[in-house]
């Protein structure tokens, strides 16, 4: 019964991680986006090709932190919650 | 005229030493204190000693050795470039300090505006030491900036700044630009304060750790594949992991060179963004010039009494 209380911990933080990962489609469009923009800009202005490109890699960043966030939750629920869950549940039994 | 280096002295010699030694120091402390472990694996950063402190033991981790590190070469190298500076620049040394001051002179006025001319030297230290640490992980190091803690700590200054340049005109000007523009939009506003540092920490940590965390399972993955490739060779052959060789720097140059040097100079240019953006401005000038109107005031009533008496 332990054995299948652990590994219902386990299977569902990776579970939980794999779908914290869909949050990466975001950030991905909207990158793809803003870099789109940013080679048409360039294209119709090629002069002001330094101000569009810092510009963008500016706005890249701030679209990425939703990404990133969701990435911090994973890394959380692979590397720190099953430990944590683990003792919890041990701790709970006595 | 072509600019001559000039001959190292001494002291330079010192200095470099001084830069070189903090890193060789962190690698030795790394190599000497590895645990013996199997394959590659992913830990947080290793816990060096605890000082026992009254409430909870304060560990001391690599990630905070690495950063004083960071810092002391940081320090050495800014002893080195402005040694013997003189009026008129006639070594290489001194054009670029030009150079470097100059730019970061001219980026701080331009996204922040004449009143924070004061800010460069501080932006200047964020992109060195954050650019530094990312950039300790080509050397082997455990970088400081893929520890959220160290990261949190700048966020934490950051944001201590922000709130500092939005008190300006007073407690009542700071509540005032919370309840803005509408009341009810109050909480939105807390919630958007605080999530400022914590967004500006998570960025930056997550950006170096996720480049960790993919170089450690594309060098993990390649050994596996190396194994089952190049098994056959007899011997230490065999168990050589041959692809492990110069792929994974290639990863290497994206995650820790590119990426690190994009996120120094992404976590600087928020900071400016943040400080110079929550400053209100205008505000402050209406209420510098009521202030001085009322000192005069003040000085000419002031006056009148003495004239009267």
């Amino acid at each position: 019964m332990l054995e299948l209380a652990i590994g219902i911990i386990l299977g569902c933080c990776a579970l939980g991680a794999g779908m914290a990962m869909i949050a990466g489609i975001g950030p991905g469009i909207g990158e793809g986006n803003a870099v789109a923009k940013a080679c048409e800009a360039i294209g119709r202005q090629p002069e002001s090709k330094g101000a569009v490109t810092s510009t963008m890699l500016m706005g890249c960043a701030i679209a990425e932190t939703t990404g990133l966030y969701a990435l911090v939750i994973a890394i959380l629920l692979i590397f720190v919650a099953p430990n944590l869950l683990v003792d919890i549940l041990l701790n709970s039994i006595g | 005229m072509r600019s001559k280096s000039r001959r190292l002295t001494a002291v330079d010699i010192l200095l470099i030493i001084l830069m070189i030694l903090p890193f060789a120091i962190g690698i030795l402390l790394k190599v000497l204190t590895a645990p013996p472990s199997e394959g590659i694996s992913i830990t947080g950063a290793r816990v060096y000693f605890t000082i026992p402190m009254p409430i909870q033991d304060l560990p001391i981790t690599e990630a905070q050795v690495n950063s004083v590190l960071v810092l002391i070469s940081i320090f050495a190298l800014c002893l080195f470039m402005t040694r013997g500076l003189k009026v008129k620049a006639d070594s290489k040394r001194q054009h670029a300090v030009e150079w470097i001051v100059e730019k970061v002179e001219g980026l701080v006025k331009d996204s922040m505006g004449d009143y924070f001319a004061g800010f460069a030297p501080f932006i200047a230290a964020i992109i060195a030491l954050s650019a530094l640490s990312s950039l300790s992980s080509l050397l082997g190091l455990y970088p400081p900036t893929s520890d959220l803690n160290v990261v949190a700590g700048w966020a934490v200054l950051v944001f201590a700044l922000i709130t500092y340049y939005k008190f300006k005109c007073g407690p009542l000007g700071y509540l005032k630009g919370l309840a803005e523009p509408v009341a009810f939009l109050t909480p939105m506003n807390i919630i958007s304060e605080v999530a400022t540092p914590v967004s500006m920490a998570f960025r930056h940590y997550g950006n170096v750790l996720s480049g960790t965390v993919v170089a450690a399972l594309v060098a993990a993955g390649l050994q596996g594949l190396s194994a089952m490739v190049f098994g056959w060779l007899p011997g230490a052959l065999g168990d050589f992991p041959f692809l492990q060789i110069g792929i994974p720097a290639v990863l290497s140059i994206y995650f820790d060179v590119f990426s690190g040097c994009l996120q120094a100079y992404i976590f600087a240019m928020l900071t400016m963004m943040y400080v110079s953006g929550g400053f209100p401005a205008e505000d402050y000038e209406k209420r510098k010039e009521k202030k001085q109107a009322r000192k005069n005031k003040q000085n000419n009533i002031h006056k009148e009494n003495l004239e009267v008496n």
